[in-house]
């Protein structure tokens, strides 16, 4: 069979050339509109981050010469409670006799405080579980079974290093950057 | 049916450029609708009646609220006090939404019971569906907007959801936050979304109505119109039941707000957030209840998210899982029984969520949250395959059985 004419001469041949050109630009029309969209899209969901301002008040100042031993501090930091306790040595014992595999969130003790003032204890007051904050702080707050702090949400234990023995909760309270700017002043953030 | 002529030449100028009143007298009189309909096809409209409600209280709230945590819990308290009629309007959208929710529940028994989801009505019920999800949204973002210790905790604990999603969960957290905790813009998002959805609603809910108009109601014995004796024209009297029906809803809407109006809420609302502080027992609104449960049935964090989503998620594929081509309960011995016992499983799943996680609740809510999933996921489908209908009736007029079963 011959191939089709058209009225100007041209053979069908020819339009397999164009369908491909047309392909093409199908193609590259609809990536351009992609990318445009994408472009478009970025600066709205961005926008919901948190803000300049909000950024800047990331770190706070504690001066924690007040603070006896046994006795627990919550300061704010970026908006959440951060716990500053001073551990009792039998506290820090305890800490630190916990055999590694029976935790949920394995991690010794001296990864968790500073080697040289191993009796404070800085971390993030808000469990890991859905964010409640959890008891502790207070003389006379339930401590949960492990001498901690006492998630009353839905019952997560934390013990005197802040890591998550029991309950839902699947990590350790964290414990934020922080550092001792002089003897008695802590940096967090 | 051909165009009715109409005769007011306003009327008929309208009806030249724009064609409402062909459109209208469509629907009203020319709709077939089944004429045997019970009183559970009352919630459709009753749902549409309480958007209405929810959407003028809530623009008049929000000419007196103020988004900003310093503010927010006082503009309420003085929308309470100070502002003529306030406590009432506030009250109205309070209780609204809990009604909303109960009207909607129940609509969505009804399709379950009477089948409702299945072909042809699969996107209908899908769009219902989406309706259901919506609400949610709004509701929970609206009880963030008093800002008292639920509103906050409440707001807390279910962002905190995401942070389930590995990896990147933390990041979407603060990004819904708009900062490192529930903060000033978390509340000013809300409200911005509170506001919006709703309208959202409506557009969907004129989806969801374009896809009944398609096929018309499901009725109570679940079989198609066969003949225009099946049918009554909706007006006079499907508007005058439904009119009925807003009547006695109103009615018992009006005296829990007249007198019970903190009946279905929590008095730790009434204390001012304190992002310090967490209340010794949080606990959600009624209307989340069974969801609330299955999430903390699931001793594993990631799938309890899971689980709690996927109980809604599964009703998106209901109309696949039940392949019984046999629409109503009432020809379905077993399916009869199942429905009750799903009921019963969804309000013991309210109870769980509503009682501390310990003990009896844990083992009760596991139970629960196995037979709801079980209910759709296994028992549906078996009993497609091996339960004996009875006999459907001819017609809807005529209640002989066909001696078949389709
Ligand atoms: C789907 C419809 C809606 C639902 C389910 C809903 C739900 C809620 C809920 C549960 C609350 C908390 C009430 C309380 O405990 O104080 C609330 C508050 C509020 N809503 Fe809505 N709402 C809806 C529509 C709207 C609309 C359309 C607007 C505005 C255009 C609005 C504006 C407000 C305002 C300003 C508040 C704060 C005042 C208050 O807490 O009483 N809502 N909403
Ligand atoms: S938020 Fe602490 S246990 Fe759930």
């Amino acid at each position: 069979m011959s191939e089709p004419v058209h009225a100007d001469g041209h053979h069908d041949a020819d339009s397999g050339m164009d369908e491909g050109r047309r392909d093409f630009l199908f193609m590259a029309t609809g990536a351009m509109a992609a990318v445009g969209t994408a472009a478009a899209v970025w600066p709205f969901l961005s926008n919901l981050r948190p803000a300049a301002d909000t950024l800047a008040l990331a770190s706070t100042e504690v001066n924690v010469a007040s603070v006896g031993e046994g006795q627990s501090i919550t300061v704010v930091w970026r908006g959440k409670p951060t716990f500053i306790r001073h551990r009792t040595s039998k506290e820090i014992t305890e800490a630190q006799s916990v055999n590694l595999s029976d935790l949920p969130d394995p991690q010794a003790d001296s990864e968790r405080v500073k080697a040289s003032d191993a009796k404070w204890l800085v971390i993030v007051g808000v469990c890991t579980h859905l964010g409640c904050i959890p008891l502790g702080q207070k003389t006379g707050d339930a401590k949960g079974d492990y001498d901690g702090w006492f998630c009353p949400c839905h019952g997560s234990h934390y013990d005197t290093s802040g890591r998550i023995r029991k309950g839902p909760a699947p990590a350790n309270l964290a414990v934020p950057p922080y550092e001792f700017v002089s003897e008695n002043i802590i940096k967090i953030g | 049916m051909s165009s009715p002529e109409f005769s007011n030449p306003i009327v008929r100028w309208i009806e030249y450029r724009l064609p409402v009143f062909s459109m209208l007298h469509h629907e009203m009189h020319e709709y077939p609708t089944p004429r045997n309909l019970n009183y559970m096809w009352n919630f459709g409209s009753l749902a549409g009646f309480m958007l209405v409600v929810m959407i003028v209280s809530g623009i008049v709230l929000s000419m007196n609220y103020t988004a900003h945590v310093d503010y927010a819990f006082a503009s309420v308290e003085r929308i309470m006090r100070d502002v003529d009629y306030g406590w009432l309007v506030r009250y109205i959208h309070m209780n609204g939404a809990s009604f909303f929710f109960i009207v909607v529940y129940i609509h969505i028994f009804r399709g379950l019971y009477y089948g409702s989801y299945k072909a042809p009505r699969e996107l209908l019920w899908i769009l219902g569906v989406v309706i259901l999800l919506l609400m949610m949204a709004t509701a929970f973002m609206g009880y963030v907007l008093p800002w008292g210790q639920m509103s906050f905790w409440g707001a807390t604990v279910i962002t905190n959801l995401f942070s389930a999603i590995p990896l990147i969960g933390e990041n979407i957290v603060t990004w819904l936050w708009g900062g490192f905790t529930v903060d000033n813009p978390t509340l000013n998002r809300f409200f911005s979304l509170h506001f919006l959805l709703p309208f959202v609603i409506a557009g969907v809910v004129i989806l969801h109505i374009a896809a009944l108009h398609q096929h018309g109601s499901n009725n109570p014995l679940g079989i198609d119109i066969k003949n225009k004796g099946d049918t009554l024209p909706f007006h006079p009297y499907y508007t005058v039941k439904d009119l009925f029906g807003v009547g006695l809803l109103l009615t018992i809407f009006m005296a829990v707000v007249s007198y019970a109006p903190n009946y279905m809420g929590h008095p730790d609302n009434y204390v001012e957030a304190n992002p310090l502080v967490t209340p010794a027992h949080i606990v959600p609104e009624w209307y989340f209840l069974p969801f609330y449960a299955i999430l903390r049935a699931v001793p594993d964090k990631l799938g309890g998210v899971i689980a709690m989503f996927a109980a809604i998620a599964v009703l998106f594929v209901l109309p696949w899982l039940d392949r019984s081509p046999i629409r109503s309960a009432k020809f379905r011995p077993v399916y009869f029984v199942l429905f009750w016992v799903l009921l019963a499983d969804c309000i013991l799943l309210g109870f769980c969520g509503a009682n501390p996680a310990e003990g009896i609740w844990v083992v009760l809510s596991r139970i629960g949250t196995v037979y709801y999933f079980a209910h759709f996921i296994i028992l549906l489908p078996l009993l497609s395959l091996y339960e004996r209908p009875i006999d459907l009736p001819l017609s809807i007029s005529n209640p002989s059985p066909s001696g078949s079963n389709a």
